[in-house]
């Protein structure tokens, strides 16, 4: 019996050394970002490493904000991630709805369609879609970034399987007392949706913000450009030289996002692995 | 029986109504459907018609040249290595994703004090921006001054050149990649082990399984339908994104092509040296290679089922 117990201490003792080993290998490179966001030249040319920075050059953030017109890169992340995150979610409601209460014939065939979607990288268009960018005049434009990926595929499907839940009763009802679609829509359905909106919004938000490869080949001056790609040409242009103001500058681009998902976590970890129990 | 005899006038309104419904559905997937149209299907098409001509995305002619680009773009040693590349990647980051993502799974299964933090922590690095997680990890294998040549030194090893060496860039490159989205599939198998029932793990026990046989005759073919699931997603992922803002940063396909992805091999072709035909010929053959996975694992998984 002793020896059992002696077991399960033991176990314990090695689950807790894993969790920390974990922890650890997921910490130290954010604690190296910032302290390095930190420390001087000198500091960083060192070794052994100064872990903790002893003169802390918060000057390298000024230096970083100088270093590329970051507030410009800012304005356009937030309106392309906004811009297109509302486009997306407008049309999501709008295809859950068509999909769940409207009558259409053969409307699975749009709901296999979508599905489709899915299986089409943004990545694995990008030439077509430069080409026909280009022929619109949208080249280094706000619609040329947004309007290529402003369809909503994840968005939708969140919705969609929402709807599904929702008691016909409550929208037939609604429908009864004369009001029109869209009426329903927007005071019946939407009020008991707001999570799922929230969630879908968020991660849409969230991949918007993030998105590099399109943004970065459909612009090509620097006051069109997002933060991500910014950041990468920051870090071309001053290379390996200036890893302190690099590292202040990276912080500028995920800062907003860590706020976002301290404060959010539950809905975007939730939509960004729902699907998981569809299995 | 009442239906039979309405007055003609109404069901002239209801047969109104419902084709006013038809309309309706028509005018709420528009919006959606006419991007989808214009920025999913179409260049679907136009890039295999542009695969069969020569470009440059500014001359007003497109020569016709058949499958010229096709017989020449395989016919570069490259080209092959690119492919061998972008598998490589892929099945790296897949058989990563199982395993560690099974391991912090379980560990984080178990009542542990502070996992919910630790949940938290290891899912965050998914969230974030490829290219700025790309820049701290090109700061870690800083070969010189990095955290991983900190930790290797003391021990005596020398840290390799990671980002220079052709050997070492794209396990860095993978590196990175598992580590930004582990907490994705982690997450996934951490919510499908909190749905086994538990009395299979009692009766488990009753048969005197241990831990290793209850994980291997419980726990993982338990699991099957989040392995699944994991491996589509990744695939998918790594296959067609390659981490391309993550090499974008760290190595910009080199040194040599060692790192350089379908992806990046079609921005190359597309954005840098303007070959449009190779590229679009390039993205052809990403998206038959793709769908065909897909119906690789479609296939598997119905014969599977049947089987069951």
């Amino acid at each position: 019996m002793e020896e059992r117990v002696l077991r399960v201490y033991i176990g314990r003792a090695v689950s807790y050394a894993l969790l920390l080993l974990v922890a650890l290998l997921f910490v130290i490179p954010v604690f190296w970002m910032l302290s390095g966001s930190l420390k001087t030249l000198g500091e960083i040319y060192t070794f052994p490493p100064q872990w903790i920075p002893l003169h802390p050059k918060f000057s390298n953030y000024v230096e970083a904000w100088q270093a590329a017109p970051f507030g410009r890169y800012y304005l356009n992340t937030v309106i392309v991630a906004f811009f297109g995150t509302a486009i997306e979610m407008v049309d999501a409601v709008l295809v859950a709805y068509a999909l769940v209460f409207l009558r259409f014939p053969g409307k699975n065939l749009f709901f296999l369609a979508l599905v489709a979607a899915l299986m089409v990288p943004i990545h694995a268009t990008m030439i077509a879609n430069y080409a026909t960018v280009s022929s619109l005049g949208w080249v280094n434009t706000y619609q040329g970034i947004i309007v290529p990926g402003a369809a909503t595929v994840v968005a939708a499907f969140l919705l969609r399987q929402h709807f599904t839940t929702i008691p016909r009763e409550l929208v037939e009802a609604a429908r009864l007392d004369g009001a029109g679609h869209l009426r329903t829509l927007w005071s019946v359905l939407l009020p008991v949706s707001r999570p799922v909106l929230v969630t879908g919004a968020l991660i849409t938000l969230v991949g918007k913000w993030n998105d590099f490869l399109w943004p970065l080949v459909v612009t090509n001056t620097s006051n069109m450009r997002v933060l991500s790609v910014g950041l990468a040409q920051l870090y071309n242009q001053e290379g390996q030289n200036q890893w302190g103001v690099i590292m202040a500058a990276t912080i500028f681009v995920i800062v907003p996002v860590i706020l976002v998902f301290l404060r959010w976590q539950k809905h975007i970890v939730s939509g960004l692995t729902a699907g998981t129990t569809k299995y | 029986m009442e239906e039979r005899d309405p007055k003609p006038v109404r069901r002239r309104s209801r047969g109104r109504r419902i084709r006013r419904e038809h309309l309706l559905f028509l005018a709420f997937i528009a919006p959606n459907f006419v991007i989808l149209g214009i920025f999913t299907y179409w260049p679907l098409l136009y890039q295999f018609y542009l695969s069969l001509t020569s470009w440059n995305f500014l001359s007003p002619e497109k020569p016709f040249v058949g499958l010229a680009n096709y017989r020449q773009m395989f016919a570069q040693q490259g080209f092959l290595q690119v492919l061998g590349n972008t598998f490589y990647f892929m099945a790296a980051v897949v058989a990563g994703s199982l395993v560690l993502g099974l391991a912090v799974a379980l560990l984080l299964n178990q009542k542990l004090k502070g996992r919910n933090l630790v949940r938290s922590i290891v899912f965050t690095p998914y969230v974030l921006s490829g290219a700025a997680i790309g820049l701290v990890w090109d700061y870690i294998f800083d070969p010189h001054y990095g955290l991983i040549h900190a930790f290797l030194e003391p021990l005596g090893i020398p840290s390799p050149n990671w980002l220079n060496s052709t050997a070492y860039a794209m396990p860095a490159l993978i590196i990175v990649y598992l580590w930004k989205n582990l907490g994705f599939s982690a997450l996934v198998y951490l919510a499908a082990l909190q749905n086994i029932p538990r009395d299979l793990y009692d009766a488990a026990a009753v048969d005197g399984a241990g831990k290793w046989a209850s994980l291997r005759h419980v726990t993982i073919p338990q699991l099957a339908p989040a392995t699944f699931f994991v491996v589509v997603i990744t695939m998918v992922q790594s296959f067609s994104y390659n981490a391309f803002d993550i090499i974008y940063v760290m190595t910009q396909g080199g040194p040599v092509n060692a790192t350089t992805t379908l992806i990046w091999y079609i921005y190359q072709q597309g954005f840098q040296a303007f070959n449009i035909g190779i590229a679009s010929a390039a993205s052809t053959v990403l998206f038959i290679i793709l769908v065909t996975l897909l119906l690789i694992q479609n296939r598997y998984v119905r014969r599977r089922t049947e089987e069951m």
